[in-house]
């Protein structure tokens, strides 16, 4: 097991696993959101209070947590590369910060949309809408820090410090519900405290994030596979990938 | 299946620029965010391509 960690940290080896996987996550991330669509729109009731305006939920609540999740994982990432100076961990980073930006912003986006209908304002500076807001900002401002920088190693360095502080935010969006007096409502699924949805809408809200996930998992493979190469192109494990065939023949002649 | 009719499921009980608005804007922004990752991926392929014929073009020249 421990091997194994260590052959697929180096990036070659790491580019390859990568190229096979995120083809994989991608299909299922297709099915479980056609099947979560079926669910979501076409077999879960509507809601007595919302209406139909609810189904919202479904596209709204999975990219929010995965706003959340996106920016913990990049904090791990961060923590990994500064204790152990590991090369993956910089690259990882960067290639989920995108992916995270998008989904930040889709929360935000798609809350404006519930609010209007429901609470009559596209946006208010409630605490969860305004660390959401924040969150967004994050993952800008780590994109644009570490594209700012051009030697790689100081860029991850400035970038991981980033991620670790911003994550100071995280838990601060997800217990806002419980600590300020919110116009947001409290979470409808809780670990402690279950579920307070019907079946049919819980079921295509959790399939629905599975399938943001599995996408998001797609996502950081492709995109740290473009990293990788950018950064090992002067390395001779590049020059023999089918990729570059002909390339490499023209150098060669 | 809880819809009698096409429209009455577009329409989504006078919700429908919220709800579609949603699902479009979300679906919208996957398939930029994939055009663009596989558009990266080009440029970086061809980038790379560029260095290598320019650095082999270089070393020729370089020859007596």
């Amino acid at each position: 097991m421990k091997s194994t960690i260590f052959h697929f940290a180096a990036p070659q080896n790491f580019y390859r696993l990568a190229g096979q996987l995120w083809p994989l996550f991608g299909v299922v991330a297709l099915l479980l959101t056609a099947w979560g669509l079926w669910l979501g729109l076409c077999v879960a009731p509507i809601d007595f209070q919302q209406g139909q305006a609810y189904r919202i939920i479904f596209v709204h609540v999975p990219a929010s947590w995965m706003s959340m999740v996106i920016y913990v994982v990049m904090a791990f990432w961060a923590l990994l590369g500064l204790t152990f100076n590991t090369r993956l961990s910089g690259m990882m980073g960067q290639a989920l910060a995108p992916t995270g930006a998008i989904f930040a912003f889709l929360s935000l986006w798609t809350g404006a949309l519930w609010g209007k209908p429901m609470w009559g304002a596209w946006w208010v500076w409630d605490a969860r809408l305004t660390s959401e807001l924040i969150l967004f900002f994050l993952y800008l401002g780590y994109i644009a820090l570490t594209h700012a920088i051009d030697d790689p190693r100081r860029a991850d360095k400035a970038g991981g410090i980033l991620a670790l502080v911003g994550a100071l935010n995280v838990p601060v969006i997800y217990f806002s519900v419980q600590w300020w007096n919110t116009l947001h409502q409290g979470a409808s699924v809780s670990i402690t405290k279950g579920s307070s949805m019907a079946q049919p809408m819980l079921e295509a809200m959790l399939i629905m994030s599975l399938a943001f996930w599995m996408y998001a998992i797609a996502m950081g493979l492709y995109r740290v596979r473009l990293i990788i190469l950018l950064r090992e192109r002067h390395a001779h494990w590049v020059t023999q990938l089918p990729e570059f065939n002909s390339a490499s023949q023209g150098v060669a002649a | 299946m809880i819809w009698s009719s096409f429209s009455e499921f577009v329409h989504m009980g006078g919700y429908g620029l919220y709800v579609w608005g949603s699902l479009g804007g979300t679906a919208g922004l996957m398939l930029i965010e994939m055009a663009w990752v596989k558009q990266s991926r080009s440029a970086v392929v061809r980038q790379i391509t560029q260095e290598w014929t320019a650095a082999a073009v270089q070393a020729k020249e370089a020859q007596p």
